[in-house]
């Protein structure tokens, strides 16, 4: 039987209105680790505090809940008897927002506070985007990755572009 | 329409180089961009602006602002319709269509003034001694009627398909209020490096400096907030929001506010509204005063309007008022005298109670009172009573002064009540009322210019420091510090009667016999008058009415008090704060990786929680669902069917303690279960009833994977992590959801071995196995489970390759004589077979009344054990699960009808269970039933009758095992 082709998370991407632009964004194989009680992890890797993000060189670890984090841009490591290790990679759809624009257009619809020294650079965090469960990760002062649920990339798309569409209309008024 | 009330040169706020048609009832007026509707008709002259809610009396604008109670009216867009808008406070774009409201015929010739002349009849509380009889027309006359004359504005019966928007802020300032107070406060703050967000609810800011341009340090008031809006504007940590009415005081300093976007311009791309939730660290309420009428008789005609509002209309818009009649009883109506009349207004009279020894420009009546006024579709003419007797004095507008009631709503948001200040006659706010806002300004008493910009000053440098900010040095600008000498007169007895709140029709009279009545208290006279209820809330009333009221009962206004003061402080569209939530918005919309393709083949996708599944695919030729549905089930049943089953819930659960854990949340044993096999297992809720079924596997020696239902998959989720933290704190296990990293699928049908060869999968697992496999180059793994009853597999690969296997797999199926089968097809195949899903398992059921009792192990503890062997849920004659198979083989069965016994009333008395799932069943060409009865294991045979009391259907059915089919169940083993 042929090779099965594999379908991307979400289509329709780049999309640019006013300052800001959506696309789709591929972080590779993501997996989740969630140590077991009381283990050190160390010697294997850092595990990241709530809301940290660990970048070394390629590989990143994403503080993505409690007691989870998410890696991403390289192979899952050896953590047999230390963690939980389960593959993440499909089940959620990956976007990149930026933008001179992108904190406003957060703000219709993620109640977290953007404000710099409140969320800085390098940090995730998980919250809601109107009513879909995300993980934030802020990759620059105008710059976000947001992660949801892969069946609802349909909703964050929508839910997305009908903010962008919010903010840029005021400018023209 | 020509402009014949504009003052030349005046009009902070209107652009005469812009001009703006608009219509009003289909009459054309012209206008200027800044104008409001409300600016704009009396700059043509137009004073009346629609009918009053009870007595359909002609009425116009009473103020300028967004405390309006009398002009209200509708805004039509095109297929939209917006009631209950205030005149003052809509802006007029080119094209603006408004009408007024509540009349009957024509404005000018409502035929529901008839009301007016049968006000006698018409008092407060009038309907609760009235329409009484005959009794029968209550329903058939009355109530229709009355629906049909009551309310304000008229709906459009349409959705608001418009644009609107919500939005979350972050500060550490909050000031509510641009006047003098709040840009003093706004711009300490921002100088300190606050973060600071200053809203006010008008097009710009400064507050009254713009209505009564009092000098500020020199400069001309409304030019001194220009150049502190402008300072702020520049500063990034500074956050300007005009148009914006702060609406709510809410817990943990998180304030709700409403945000006029594009409702001054025609609808377009922008947002109409913006609902804003602000969370502050600290918060400073100078949202300043309001003035209060005076009631006398006849105080409600078109023309007559407070001071602040003739005053404000001039300053901002450039309206001429006529000759004006003043009726104030403090200093600072006397001050509104002086300054119109500097800016060429006519005084005719100025009329105070008090006993004032002034000579002023214009002729003054000290020690009188206002007792009436002539001229119904607009002021003609005020009556004056004087030491000299009662003169009939010529005017056009008649300005009431009749003190200020501070702002300060927001401060009793959170159940407190203001308190009595005698020195202003007023209320101010209770200091603490909310914690961390403050109060300043106008808002807390303080009334004169140069009290405002030094409370501002004062109170902001003390919240700066709660935030641990030093207040910069900033002299406070030098301004006039009037005295505010007020005698309080809440009424004037003449006669007649003299209206309190003029949105609901409220007079001194209803007030008094309130309390003749015995609604002694101001609760009850508010509901019992309706004062204080309509949407402006009583803004311009409800001190007048509480102190009409405390002199009816001769309690004293401290003692008789406020009615509680709730959010919101303006009336806020539904459809701001729903904004994004309408039709499909209203919840997250999640999609099958077969979702495209079924759409593709024609199926009709239903609701399963979120997600959204297949019905059914029709094929040519077929009428109706049930062609499609009985087809698809014989095609399973002989050949082959294919079914996307990956919404339900899939939890991977890991750790050496993962065994140990599962044998705690399932009724039954999963430890024994050996690496590459499945179990069914049941979950009890702690409450001891069925929480979910389920299907438990295990990959691994420490790793198991869970499936739930589709709809409660986060329901069993969040149970189990609760069971984990609450009860096996440090134990070894790990949970995570991986629905959405598994596509999955049925395979189910006689030909479900050969469909797999097909896909290069070697079917070789016995029942209840599963076993990793690679299909199409991908790894995946393959269960056999059947929910069909016949030889079954499921099959999930990564959720990225889902599409792409389902379309192999419908064309592998449809190569064997088979199909794709929806979720029709797949309720009829497991109602055949007895299957139990959340139509049984509901939440009121026990293990034992769905035939599971034996799946509760007595060798171990389990969640909901203890609580499951209480004897309510143990004892006999509870409902059990049964099949039901109609007498007369042609006869439809309904889900949710009633079971009786076959000679007793369908009453309560004689309910013996009830219908939980139903389906056409074509392998056994009759519609089946599962439901509860009484006793049921016991009644095998018996006829009972079906009754659906919503359709009309009674139906004998034969009570029997609920599985219909194969009951040994050779047919999914083999």
């Amino acid at each position: 039987m042929a090779e099965l082709i594999a379908t991307p998370a979400v289509t329709g991407l780049p999309l640019t209105i006013g300052s800001v632009r959506l696309a789709a964004f591929d972080p590779g194989p993501v997996t989740a680790i969630a140590p077991y009680p009381g283990r050190d992890l160390s010697p294997v890797l850092r595990f990241p505090a709530p809301g940290e993000v660990i970048e070394e060189g390629a590989r990143r670890l994403i503080w993505a809940g409690r007691g989870m984090a998410f890696l991403t841009g390289g192979p899952a490591p050896d953590l047999g008897g230390l963690a939980a290790v389960t593959d993440q990679s499909d089940g959620w759809v990956w976007v990149t927002l930026e933008g001179r624009d992108v904190p406003a257009v957060l703000a219709r619809l993620c109640p977290l506070d953007l404000r710099a020294a409140a969320f800085p650079v390098g940090t995730s965090a998980r919250s809601v985007l109107q009513h879909l469960s995300v993980l934030l990760i802020r990759t620059g002062p105008e710059a976000f990755q947001i992660a949801a649920y892969r069946s609802m990339a349909g909703t964050l798309l929508h839910d997305l572009s009908g903010a962008m569409k919010a903010v840029a209309a005021r400018a023209a008024l | 329409m020509s402009q014949s009330h504009r003052i030349p040169g005046k009009g902070l706020l209107i652009d005469r180089a812009r001009p703006v048609r608009f219509s009003f009832d289909g009459r054309a007026y012209q206008g200027f961009s800044g104008d409001t509707l409300a600016s704009a008709l009396l700059a043509s002259g137009t004073r009346l602006m629609g009918r009053s809610f009870k007595y359909h009396r002609p009425r116009g604008a009473m103020t300028a602002g967004s405390e309006e109670p009398s002009a209200l009216v509708e805004i039509h867009e095109g297929a939209q319709q917006t009631p209950n808008v205030r005149a003052t406070v809509q802006e007029i774009y080119e094209g603006l269509e408004a009408r007024s409201q509540n009349h009957l015929g024509p404005l000018a010739f409502d035929l529901l003034a008839v009301n007016d002349w049968m006000a006698p009849f018409l008092s407060a509380g009038f309907y609760y001694k009235t329409f009484m009889w005959p009794r029968a027309f209550w329903e058939k006359l009355y109530e229709p009627a009355i629906r049909r004359a009551a309310g304000l504005g008229s709906l459009s019966g349409r959705h608001d398909e418009a644009v609107y928007e919500k939005a979350f802020a972050h500060c550490d300032l909050l000031v509510i209020g641009a006047g003098p107070a709040g840009l003093m406060a706004a711009l300490i703050a921002a100088r300190a490096g606050a973060d600071v967000i200053l809203a006010d609810e008008e097009v710009r800011m400064g507050g009254r400096l713009l209505a009564d341009q009092p000098e500020v340090g020199g400069q001309a008031g409304p030019d001194w907030a220009a150049g502190v809006v402008a300072e702020l504007a520049a500063l990034p940590n500074v956050r300007l929001m005009t148009r914006t009415t702060v609406t709510g005081a809410y817990d943990d300093g998180t304030f709700g506010a409403l945000e006029r976007v594009s409702l001054h311009r025609a609808p377009g791309e922008a947002p109409r509204e913006c609902f804003w939730r602000i969370v502050a660290q600290r918060a400073i309420l100078a949202a300043g005063a309001l003035e209060r009428p005076i009631a006398h008789p006849d105080n409600d005609r078109p023309g007559v309007m407070l001071a602040s509002g003739v005053a404000g209309h001039l300053a901002k818009w450039g309206v001429n008022p006529g000759r004006v009649v003043i009726f104030s009883n403090n200093d600072g109506g006397l001050a509104a005298a002086r300054s119109l009349t500097a800016q060429g207004v006519e005084i005719a009279a100025y009329v105070d109670p008090r006993p004032i020894p002034v000579t002023e420009d214009f002729p003054v009546y000290a020690g009188a009172e206002v007792v009436g006024t002539r001229g119904r579709m607009g002021l003609k003419e005020v009556a004056v009573r004087h030491k000299g007797g009662t003169s009939m004095i010529e005017a056009r507008t008649l300005a009431l002064a009749g003190g200020w009631n501070p702002t300060l709503h927001l401060t009793c948001h959170l159940n407190t009540r203001p308190q009595w200040d005698e020195k202003i006659a007023a209320f101010v706010p209770r200091p603490g009322a909310v914690p961390g806002l403050s109060v300043t300004g106008a808002a807390r008493g303080r009334f004169s210019t140069a009290a405002c910009l030094a409370d501002g000053a004062a109170v902001v440098t003390e919240v700066l420091a709660d935030l641990g900010l030093r207040a910069p040095d900033l002299p406070v600008p030098g301004a006039e510090d009037r005295p505010y000498g007020i005698a309080p007169l809440w009424a004037v007895d003449a006669g007649g009667r003299a209206w309190l709140d003029f949105a609901n029709d409220v007079t001194t009279k209803d007030v008094k016999l309130a309390a003749q009545e015995g609604f002694r208290s101001v609760e009850h006279m508010k509901r019992y008058t309706t004062q204080g209820m309509a949407p402006d809330q009583g803004k311009s009333s409800n001190v007048a009415a509480l102190a009409v009221l405390a002199e009816a009962t001769g309690q004293g206004i401290p003692a008789t008090g406020t009615t509680t003061y709730r959010p919101p402080f303006i009336p806020v569209s539904i459809a701001a704060m729903g904004a994004g939530g309408r039709a499909e918005g209203f919840a997250p919309r999640r999609l099958l990786t077969s979702d495209a393709r079924s759409r593709a083949m024609g199926a009709p996708m239903i609701e399963a929680g979120l997600w959204y599944r297949p019905s059914y695919f029709p094929r040519q030729g077929e009428a109706d669902w049930r062609a499609a549905c009985d087809r698809e089930v014989m095609q399973v049943r002989e050949h082959v069917g294919v079914a996307d089953v990956s919404t339900l819930g899939k939890i991977d659960v890991q750790g050496a303690d993962a065994a140990r854990f599962l044998d705690l949340v399932y009724t039954n044993t999963m430890s024994t279960l050996a690496p590459g096999k499945v179990r069914y297992g049941l979950m009890l809720r702690e409450d001891g009833f069925v929480l979910d079924d389920g299907t438990c596997a295990r990959l691994g020696p420490e790793h198991f994977l869970v499936t739930t239902t589709t709809a409660a998959a986060g329901l069993v989720m969040r149970h189990m992590d609760f069971v984990h933290q609450a009860f096996c704190g440090g134990w070894d296990v790990r949970m995570s959801s991986v629905t959405e990293s598994w596509a999955q699928f049925c395979i189910a049908g006689p030909k479900a071995p050969a469909l797999l060869a097909v896909l290069g999968i070697n079917a070789d697992l016995p029942f209840m196995g599963c076993a990793p496999v690679t299909v199409g180059g991908v790894r995946g793994r393959l269960f056999r489970i059947s929910f069909s009853g016949e030889q079954g597999y499921e099959i999930a690969v990564p959720t990225r390759y889902g599409a792409a296997l389902f379309d192999r797999l419908v064309e592998a199926a449809q190569g064997l004589e088979g199909c794709a089968y929806g979720m029709e097809a797949l309720n009829v195949l497991r109602v055949e077979k007895g299957f139990i899903t959340h139509a049984e398992i509901h939440g009121r059921v026990t293990a034992d009344d769905v035939g599971l009792g034996k799946m509760v192990s007595g060798k171990k503890d389990c969640i909901g054990k203890a609580a499951s062997l209480r004897p309510g849920l143990t004892e006999a004659g509870r409902e059990q699960l049964v099949g039901l198979m109609p007498v007369n083989q042609g006869e439809v069965l309904s889900a949710g009808a009633h079971l009786y016994n076959e000679r007793d009333p369908a009453t309560r008395e004689h309910n013996q269970g009830y219908v939980t799932s139903v389906a056409p069943s074509p392998t056994l060409g009759c519609w089946l039933g599962l439901g509860f009865l009484k006793d049921g294991r016991a009644r095998h045979g018996q006829v009972i009758r079906l009754d659906d009391g919503l359709r009309g259907r009674k139906v004998l059915v034969e009570v029997c095992d609920p599985v219909f089919f194969d009951p040994e169940g050779g047919r999914m083993r083999g």
